[in-house]
């Protein structure tokens, strides 16, 4: 099987500890919050690869490594074959970079305020020394603005036309792989629809490839084509689309499938999910979701369960079947 | 029918500005009753906050009401300042904010913090008060209250934290409690705990809730009644069911077609074409005309008719409910 990404152990732990005078003065140790914990997965060249999880979970820290903005504690990614922490050639390097871009969450503090739209969408490409004239105004086109809305400031427009340049901006250096973080999060829902419909249309024109990040499971059942599901770092399951929406293995996914707000689910009298999501930098020992799991053993607080395959979900607990 | 405990007739809300006046709120008219949750959905820039900060007296000057009536099981509120206000603030209605971390004072205790209100509107001591307020964190769902009333904010997590705020909003027992985005920034398995908890209180103390959500989904398993609102007015009021697998007005089953969950299996979401007219460049005529694909001329020239023309269901000149083409 090859991906055209691949995530082999990846592990990320943050220092989150208190400067160390106060460390030696109140004698406290280290404080490390591990925010991903050995995650192995790959994506397909062409499809839709999403990350599912509730705050901490971990699914933004993964985005970021594979955008390189972060580098892993341990582990690896590979793309294309090109290992990106190992590989000494550095044009090998520079050309996977620029095959992977990133469109983020928040369209009022990722476009520049002082640039006018023309200098952020050519800025992937001029910065590398590319010559990128006429390139902003072809892009604005093809994400459905006007070639002329490239001489004016992002204030000038609403939150969905922002998030339209944000993605223009990602397809400058003509990408493979775009990194999605929640990028329709800060977006109403009328609006969303139309910058997810753009993205399809988009993945179809130019065979792109999408890790697409998101709390929102509506949005993941629409959007993707292999769901990884993550809780407190840890991948806990991972199966195709639909597979996972019919038949949930992880009690985990099972909840927070049961939790979700629906649309048809007037006066629903259900009992809701049990506890928060623990603290990271002290996660339980075993597998990390056994303290609010109905179904824990002793096992599940002892030893941390391994990723097995069923079928064609990859689950993470001892009693799934 | 018994009065309502919140009664809203044509609130119209304005914001002079250089260049020219806005009307955040235009002519919102909607009941709640006792016991009742009107969940007020509507997207950014629709007027659904600054409705429910209308009705608590929390408009930010220069934003003022300036026609239209607000009653509290039957008294007029809306013209009250001051003391007068800060009496009903609190003890007939409370408010509970989107970020539980900025709605709560970080250097007072929560002990401290519900004992002040508790004390402010009830006429009880101090030691009365601090049974009453762990009483309260007992109901929304803190464990230990006891021990817990004598910590600081930041030490809870964010579900806890707005268990805190549900508590802080109950505490002096009011009739009418505004929920601003309460599950917003909350993580999903938090948000189900915190709408089970506020259907649990509205149910147990007959207390009347107006949700404002931008969520459907939400809005779906809490509310009795829905108000959709579009740039300052409610475009479709009614029974939580029936708006939703029914809806009447053409922006509403826009709003419902084009949410993820409603479109399963296909390839491509429905969508509304362009955004939410600005207040400053309303459209002539009904202000959804633009965007709207059974838009005729008459909806260019007329604005679009109040509720009470339309059986009080839904402000459109050609409703959804004999379809000119298949509407889905």
């Amino acid at each position: 099987m090859s991906a055209l990404i691949r995530v082999e152990d990846l592990t990320r732990v943050f220092d989150v500890s208190k400067p160390w005078l106060n460390r030696v003065l109140e004698r406290e140790p280290r404080a490390l919050l591990t925010a991903v914990s050995e995650v192995s997965f790959g994506i397909e060249e062409n499809s839709v690869y999403a990350l599912v999880g509730e705050s901490g979970s971990g699914k933004s820290t993964i985005g970021k490594i594979i955008a390189g903005l972060l580098s892993p504690s341990r582990g690896r990614v590979v793309v294309d074959g090109v290992d990106l922490d190992r590989e000494t050639d550095k044009a090998k390097i520079a050309a996977v970079r620029s095959d992977i871009q990133m469109i983020f969450q928040d369209p009022y503090a990722s476009l520049n305020p002082r640039w006018k739209v023309r200098t952020i969408i050519a800025e992937p490409v001029t910065v590398r020394g590319g010559d990128a004239t006429g390139l902003p105004e072809r892009l604005l086109e093809q994400v459905g603005l006007a070639a002329r809305d490239a001489d004016k400031y992002p204030h000038e427009f609403s939150g969905g036309q922002r998030q339209r340049i944000g993605i223009a901006r990602a397809l400058a250096s003509g990408p493979r792989i775009i990194v999605c973080d929640e990028p329709t999060s800060a977006l109403d829902v009328s609006v969303q629809s139309q910058v997810l419909n753009l993205m399809s249309d988009l993945r179809e024109e130019l065979g792109l490839t999408y890790l697409f990040i998101s709390h929102d499971l509506t949005v993941v059942q629409h959007m993707a084509d292999k769901i990884g599901v993550l809780y407190l770092g840890t991948l806990v399951e991972e199966a195709p689309r639909d597979r996972l929406f019919e038949d949930p293995k992880h009690p985990y996914t099972q909840m927070i499938f049961e939790a979700a707000p629906r649309m048809d689910a007037f006066g629903r009298e259900a009992e809701p999910p049990k506890g928060e999501i623990p603290d990271a930098i002290n996660p339980p020992p075993g597998c990390p979701f056994h303290p609010r799991c109905p179904i824990a053993v002793d096992r599940c607080s002892q030893e941390r369960p391994r990723l097995r395959e069923i079928g064609t979900t990859r689950v993470a607990c001892h009693l799934a079947e | 029918m018994s009065t309502p405990v919140l009664s809203l007739r044509d609130l119209v809300v304005e914001i002079p500005t250089r260049t020219g006046v806005l009307r955040p709120v235009n002519g919102v008219s909607f009941d709640i009753a006792a016991g009742e949750i009107l969940g007020v959905v509507g997207e950014s820039g629709a007027g659904k906050s600054m409705t429910g900060n209308a009705v608590i007296g929390l408009l930010d000057r220069p934003a003022r009401i300036v026609s239209g009536e607000v009653r509290l099981l039957d008294q007029p509120i809306q013209s009250l300042r001051g003391e007068a206000l800060r009496r009903l603030r609190g003890k007939r209605m409370g408010m509970i904010f989107q970020d539980p971390l900025t709605s709560l004072n970080p250097l007072l205790t929560i002990g401290d913090q519900l004992t002040e209100t508790i004390r402010e509107h009830l006429d009880v001591g101090q030691s009365e008060a601090r049974e009453r307020a762990i009483a309260a964190l007992d109901e929304v769902g803190i464990p230990a209250a006891r021990q817990r009333i004598g910590s600081y904010p930041h030490e809870f997590s964010g579900g806890m934290r707005q268990r805190v705020v549900i508590a802080l909003a109950l505490c002096a027992e009011p009739e009418l409690v505004i929920a601003d985005e309460p599950t917003t920034a909350l993580d999903v398995s938090v948000q189900a705990q915190i709408i089970a908890l506020l259907k649990r209180l509205c149910r147990d103390r007959g207390v009347a809730v107006m949700l404002v959500t931008h969520d459907m989904g939400v809005i779906a398993e809490a509310a009795d009644r829905i108000a959709v609102m579009y740039a300052g007015g409610v475009v479709e009021l009614g029974p939580v069911r029936e708006v939703i697998t029914r809806p009447f007005h053409p922006y509403t089953g826009g709003l419902m077609a084009s949410t993820p969950g409603a479109s399963k299996g296909m390839r491509r979401l429905r969508q509304i074409p362009g955004s939410m007219p600005r207040l400053d460049a309303l459209p002539d005529g009904c202000p959804f005309h633009p965007r709207c694909e059974r838009a005729e001329a008459a909806c260019r020239e007329n604005p679009g008719p109040s509720l009470a023309a339309c059986d009080g269901r839904a402000a459109c000149w050609f409703p959804l409910t004999e379809p000119k083409e298949a509407v889905s």
